[in-house]
């Protein structure tokens, strides 16, 4: 194959030289100081050291994972107003895909001071050292207790919600209601109940309830029988226990006699959409659901009501976002400030007005009932519920607990569960070490 | 003197009569060639090896740590940890492994369909449209191609919606009384199906037989065959990369001069054996080609099964490539997302060296 007219020996040191560039390019990268590696994430973690600073007049920069563009222009807006009142710049970067972009960001070491978090990975970005637990510097108690529960880490709460935390409810096509020749009477208000209804709404091109294989709806029947993944403090996996087989035995036999079936079975890509195309009766969803209704299946005449009550009483799952602050921002004290000033009464109600986000704030819960009447059903039962595992690597045991529960018709509960509780076990062994 | 070398100069002075004809010192022409080349090429291989080489290397050093992506991994952000994200994956028995042997089951059914099915398409469609007699060839051509330049969400939407449980391709196979599974919902794999039908392999549960583990997995679990998902995404993908390679073997086949194949005709060779002993074995180089190329691109499949399943359902459509991203963006765990790529690559190498063997030993 040597057919080249340049003698070997030349050919040799020019392979030699260019492998010597290559490596020299890749040992100057991974020798690069030009990343702030002054982090050190205990002081964060045990919560950031002395009382907060008065704010300066560094500029502050807010990333959002924006719903669409009224969220941000009202954001936008909002940061123009907190300008105007302290003359502190403030850019607002609507992100494209907010995780992949934050998490560039921490890396580099150049974060954005203001951020959405999920409570799914506040504690990955909290054991990280990413974020300023600026609980202390708010007045906690004008925060649901529960909701903040998805916030609190080591002791620390982490952030504070952005806007009030929905719960999942039991959405009913009123159509299909009146057909069975059901009644207000017959509202399940029990998991019996429940099953009754589903079997009498069950017809040959509907059925009667459905939605989404996934832990974000099955979740809230096993809260309901008075289990869940994680205890309390999220420092021990409960997925292996007779509560949580209880609830899925109880769909299971859902299931088997064809009131129940997950969307995906009946075409669809989530419950919403099931119950939009009419070919479920009965769904579960959270608040989100209003709105999509009336966008995409304004045809559909439906009421919502609150999660029937399991053998530990009413289980929901709660979901909810929250500010997270950076640990490295320049102007921390502008930043909580900031997100104060996001909190306050008059651009609560401007962000609620615009695109839906209920206040957080507690003061403000009698002002959201009177102007968001659809929403009112969302905001109940809080106390009730449970947030999502806020553990660093357990989104592969909760991927892992979805696919097998697709498959729960013909599938054994107890081991799905025990083989959840192994995997997660071994998550949380490897987030704590 | 230039950083790729000179012309090799000898030291002392030898018997004229055996050294080379003199050269011209201070610029040949094969000097001012190589110049010249490296100039024109130098852009595209400083883009390659800051774009590629470089990020490669450090995803190797990234798979050596234990790295959430929120700090930098090349301050001391991250925790050294050796061999251990390859261990976990490889030999530790947990979740991590237990994917990735899926993933590998999966892929493996994936490319056994969609190797061989490319090459098939896209050798008739070169072979129809090189026919001399057609008519709007340019045109059929365009057609065959457009596929290859369609964006692959566009293709993936359509797709999902073709393969509803009610949607178009149910409807047709109704037509002759077959009822078609649920595309995306159905777990089952395709011999599992036939063994189940069968009687061989029981209707519900797992069979008995089998039961032996390679690298984690149930033998009965790797012979399941695909999954109805996974064939209609190797579907998707025969259809939407036929084009490329129809042009590949478009070139190859106008390579093959006709008077070969008018030869064969004279000597009485049918169509058949025109094609079988004519064209396919002067088709080699192109065969090879669009061979390694297939089996390159369907061991890293990642776009459909982002678009349409997310690995789904029960994971019979979980791909190394896919679960990559899962463990490196979805858990923090970008040390075991970059350990599963590089062993991804390794298998790769170790399909295509093969088949290079294989192609060079039938020469």
């Amino acid at each position: 194959m040597s057919r080249s007219p340049r003698p070997l020996r030349s050919r040799h040191r020019a392979a030699v030289a260019a492998s010597a560039a290559a490596l020299s390019l890749v040992a100057l990268a991974a020798c690069s100081s030009d990343f702030d590696d002054s982090a050190s994430p205990s002081s964060s973690a045990s919560g950031g050291g002395a009382t907060l600073a008065a704010p300066n007049k560094e500029p502050l920069t807010i990333m959002i994972g924006s719903s669409g563009p009224a969220e941000t222009t009202t954001v936008q807006d909002t940061a123009k107003a907190y300008t105007a009142k302290t003359g502190i710049k403030v850019t607002v970067i609507p992100a494209q895909d907010l995780t992949q972009q934050l998490g560039q960001a921490f890396s580099g070491g150049n974060p954005p001071d203001l951020f959405y978090v999920d409570p799914a990975r506040v504690g990955l970005y909290a054991q990280a050292g990413n974020l300023y637990p600026y609980g202390k510097d708010v007045d906690l108690t004008e925060y649901d207790a529960t909701t903040l529960q998805s916030y609190t880490l080591n002791g620390d709460v982490q952030c504070v919600p952005k806007e009030s935390a929905g719960v999942l409810a039991l959405s009913i096509n009123t159509a299909a209601w009146d057909k069975a020749g059901l009644t207000d009477a017959d509202i399940p208000t029990t998991w019996d109940q429940l099953h009754a209804v589903a079997k009498k709404l069950t017809t040959k091109d509907q059925v009667g309830l459905s939605f989404g294989a996934t832990r974000d709806r099955v979740g809230a029947f096993m809260v309901g029988a008075g289990g869940w993944f994680m205890n309390d403090d999220n420092t021990q996996v409960t997925a292996d226990s007779p509560e949580n087989t209880q609830a899925l035995t109880y769909l299971q036999d859902m299931l088997k006699d064809g009131s129940f079936a997950w969307a995906a079975d009946v075409g669809a890509g989530w419950g919403g959409e099931a119950f939009g195309m009419q070919k479920a009766a009965m769904t579960v969803e959270g608040g989100w659901l209003p709105s999509v209704m009336s966008s995409d299946y304004p045809d559909v005449k439906y009421t919502t009501v609150a999660m029937p009550a399991g053998p530990a009483g009413i289980g929901t799952l709660n979901f909810s976002n929250c500010w997270g602050v950076a640990a490295k921002s320049k102007n921390l004290g502008g930043a909580v400030d900031l997100v104060k000033f996001f909190e306050s009464d008059e651009q609560a109600k401007a962000a609620a007005k615009s695109f839906g986000a209920t206040p957080a704030r507690l003061s403000l819960a009698d002002w959201t009932k009177e102007n968001f009447p659809d929403q009112v059903v969302y905001l109940e039962n809080l106390d009730k519920s449970k947030g999502p595992v806020p553990v660093p690597g357990f989104d592969s045991v909760l991927a892992d607990f979805d696919s097998k529960i697709e498959g729960l018709k013909t599938g054994d509960p107890a081991t799905i569960l025990q083989e959840t509780q192994t995997n997660g076990e071994a998550a949380l062994t490897a987030a704590q070490g | 003197m230039t950083l790729l070398g000179t012309a090799a100069q000898p030291a002392q002075p030898l018997d004229p009569k055996v050294l080379p004809p003199k050269r011209r010192r201070g610029g040949s022409t094969s000097g001012t060639q190589r110049i010249a080349g490296w100039t024109f090429t130098a852009p595209a291989v400083i883009a390659i090896i800051v774009f590629v080489v470089v990020p490669v290397g450090m995803a190797l050093w990234v798979s050596l740590l234990k790295w959430n992506g929120l700090s930098s991994p090349f301050g001391g952000g991250a925790e050294f940890v050796g061999l251990d994200n390859y261990k976990r994956l490889l030999s530790t028995d947990g979740l991590l492994r237990q994917n990735f042997t899926i993933g590998l089951r999966n892929n493996l059914y994936y490319v056994l369909m969609v190797v061989p099915g490319t090459i098939v398409l896209a050798f008739a469609l070169a072979l129809m449209v090189n026919q001399q007699r057609l008519k709007g060839r340019g045109f059929f051509r365009t057609v065959f191609y457009f596929p290859s330049i369609t964006s692959a969400v566009a293709i993936t939407v359509t797709f999902l919606f073709l393969f509803q449980n009610s949607g178009v391709i149910n409807q047709v196979l109704g037509w002759f009384g077959i009822s078609g599974p649920k595309w995306f919902v159905d777990s089952r794999g395709l011999f599992q199906t036939i063994a189940q039908a069968l009687g061989i392999a029981p209707a519900s549960g797992t069979p008995m037989w089998g039961t032996g583990t390679i690298l984690g997995l149930p033998i009965n679990q790797w012979l399941a065959g695909p999954s109805p998902a996974l064939i209609a995404l190797a579907t998707m993908t025969v259809w939407a990369s036929s084009g490329t390679f129809m042009l590949f073997f478009l070139a190859g086949l106008q390579n093959i001069p006709h008077e070969v194949d008018e030869a064969a005709f004279i000597d009485g060779a049918s169509t058949w054996q025109r094609f079988r002993f004519v064209t396919v074995p002067l088709m080699k180089k192109s065969l090879t080609l669009v061979a390694l190329l297939t089996v390159i691109g369907s061991w890293q499949v990642f776009d459909s099964v982002y678009l349409a399943t997310q690995g789904g359902p029960q994971k019979t459509t979980l791909t190394p490539a896919f679960q990559s991203y899962q463990v490196s963006f979805k858990d923090g765990d970008f040390g075991g997302g970059a350990a599963i790529a590089f062993v991804l690559f390794l298998i790769i190498i170790v399909f295509t060296v093969g088949q290079r063997l294989i192609s060079r030993e039938k020469d």
